[in-house]
């Protein structure tokens, strides 16, 4: 058996393709998981901000360590004392933050850094340049900023302070493109789906009237799931093919960056935990319910049928504010899961190097503990990655397949609508 | 915090112009000719069936057909050989009967043949015991009518023998 072929086998194990692509298991596997993923990661993820929240708060209470170091340090040689002194004492806090949070350069570990383009759009004017140019990596492989052209790289949002401005200057805001580790990240899932996409649809034009094989056979099963399982229920036979391309580029794409964020040693990207890229996936989804939305479906949220005009005072606002409510949703679910997930893996790795400060021993010996439960969340956070692509793409034709119904489908349509919610 | 929870424009910017060029490449070079495969092949696979489903149809019309033809074949076999079966038996019956009066005829030819024969036998044999007895009553006579007395004795005994009456 071919290294391959093991690696398609354990990777459909795990995301237990079998019962996915089996349209009456799928949906009640794919329920019950999602089900319990999500109360456990209500948990975790609760636990992770608590201890998280715990840790960020004694540094604060120490009144002299790093976070606070901008505004405390008031010569360098202070600010190099500091940072010496806050290298002894590990912050799990400050550490997740770095790692979840987007930079303007991407930590491959150790004192190995990328530097990514700067973009910014001050006062009329184009200025680009390498991040490289903000900071300096010191010995214990930590980045000790600096100003450069008057641009001041403050916890990764760029500010204007002006030349020889001092370290507690207060610089206002510039419109910053910079191509951030998300941004990097999106554009490396993008060349790598155009590249997969190309070379599967190429096997389909030459492999034509034969049956699949390679990795064509591997992506094939998704691709059918979410044309007969995703899009074809929500949307109905007729309107299913129109919104299938979109609902297929959303799904690759969330799933392919949520796997991304999951491959070791590569800058630990969060790309569909950032707000700002999830925005926009919402955004679009938005966009495209409330363009092809017909008549009944703004007569639904306007003048809604049936229901007596007191009611109906009462519940416009309410359809009104859905609207807005349900990308909202969709983007904070993916958000918040995606980073939950991070924080839970990262906070495993904290907890052994906390221990591991009081006494080489105990970091040891809870390393052990730490490394099984990362091992056990990485294999979740696999699943995760997938069910939130899955999530998310199933509520979008969910919102599409409500704003096209025609009005004679109506009743089993909103039965169905009423099951698929319920979750 | 801050950072996570913050929306920076330039992220949003890159993110729209991303998204939407996956989304416009994909659709053309990617979904495009793979759904259209896909369709085609599903289509494919549904004709074949179907066409397997008629093959499958017209094979058992043939089989049935064809069962009906050997039936008539063993039927009309049947009927030649029980109609041969038949025609041997009459011949045969015919033959029997007729070698049979045959030989009744032969029989009772000979047998009329016999009763000429004996007939002839028993007529000669009758004519040849007259001469003898002619020729044995001629010797007697003379013997008896040679000699006086015994003539008298001969009178006596053919009156005896006959003057009764």
């Amino acid at each position: 058996m071919s290294i391959r072929k093991v690696f398609v086998e354990i990777i459909s194990y795990v995301l237990c393709v079998d019962y996915f692509c089996t349209a009456k298991n799928g949906y009640v596997m794919v329920r019950l998981f999602q089900f319990l993923f999500i109360l456990g990661f209500l948990g975790m993820t609760s636990f992770a901000i608590a201890q998280h929240e715990g840790h960020s708060s004694e540094p604060v209470a120490h009144g002299e360590v790093s976070v606070e170091q901008p505004m405390h340090a008031d010569s360098l040689a202070h600010a190099s004392h500091d940072t010496a002194h806050a290298e002894e004492e590990f912050k799990i806090g400050e550490m997740i933050m770095h790692h979840i949070s987007d930079a303007h350069q991407i930590h491959l570990g150790g004192s190995l850094y990328i530097p990514l383009p700067i973009i910014i759009l001050h006062e009329g004017h184009l200025d680009v340049f390498s991040s490289s140019n903000f900071y300096s990596v010191n010995d214990h492989g930590e980045l000790d900023y600096h100003d450069y052209k008057g641009y001041r790289n403050h916890h990764e949002m760029i500010e204007f302070v002006g030349e020889n401005a001092s370290h507690d200057a207060h610089g206002h805001k510039v419109m910053d493109f910079s191509i951030t580790k998300s941004v990097f990240g999106m554009m490396l899932v993008i060349v790598l789906m155009i590249i997969l996409f190309r070379s599967i649809a190429n096997k389909y034009k030459r492999n034509a009237g034969k049956a699949p094989s390679g990795f064509q056979n591997m992506i094939e099963p998704f691709i059918l799931f979410v044309r007969d399982d995703i899009a074809l229920p929500s949307l109905g036979k007729k309107k299913a093919a129109q919104y299938t391309p979109f609902l297929l580029t959303v799904f690759f794409f969330i799933w392919m960056c949520n796997m991304l964020g999951l491959v070791p040693f590569l800058g630990g990207f969060n790309i569909t935990g950032t707000l700002s890229i999830t925005l926009v996936l919402a955004a679009i989804v938005f966009i495209i319910t409330s363009v092809s939305g017909n008549k009944h479906y703004w007569g639904h949220i306007f003048w809604p049928p049936g229901v007596p005009g007191f009611v109906k005072v009462i519940l416009v606002p309410i359809e009104f504010m859905s609207i807005f409510i349900k990308p909202c949703v969709l983007m904070i679910r993916l958000t918040a899961n995606i980073t939950a997930g991070h924080i839970i893996i990262l906070a495993f790795v904290g907890l052994a190097l906390m221990f591991g400060q009081q006494s080489p021993i105990a970091g040891y010996g809870v390393g052990v503990g730490s490394v099984l439960f990362m091992a056990f969340m990485y294999c979740l956070e696999l699943l995760v990655a997938f069910l939130q692509a899955y999530v998310f793409t199933l509520l979008a034709a969910l919102y599409f397949g409500d704003a096209t119904q025609d009005h004679h489908h109506e009743h089993d349509h909103d039965h169905d609508h009423e099951m698929q919610h319920a979750h | 915090m801050e950072g996570l929870l913050s929306v920076s424009v330039g992220t949003v910017f890159w993110a729209s112009v991303a998204f939407l060029c996956v989304l416009v490449i994909m659709k053309r070079m990617a979904w495009g000719p793979i759904m259209s495969s896909l369709k085609d092949r599903e289509e494919g696979i549904a004709s074949a069936l179907r066409q397997a489903d008629l093959a499958r149809e017209e094979m058992s019309r043939l089989q049935s057909s064809n069962e009906e033809l050997l039936r008539e074949a063993r039927n009309e076999r049947d009927r030649i050989l029980n109609e041969a079966k038949a025609m041997s038996d009459k011949m045969r019956n015919d033959a029997v009967s007729r070698s049979q009066e045959e030989a009744n005829r032969i029989i009772a030819k000979s047998q009329a043949e016999i009763e000429n024969q004996k007939q002839a036998a028993i007529t000669d044999l009758k004519n040849q015991v007259a001469v003898l007895s002619v020729q044995l009553a001629e010797v007697l006579l003379k013997d008896s009518l040679t000699d006086d007395q015994k003539q008298k004795a001969l009178n006596h005994s053919l009156i005896k023998e006959f003057g009764a009456n």
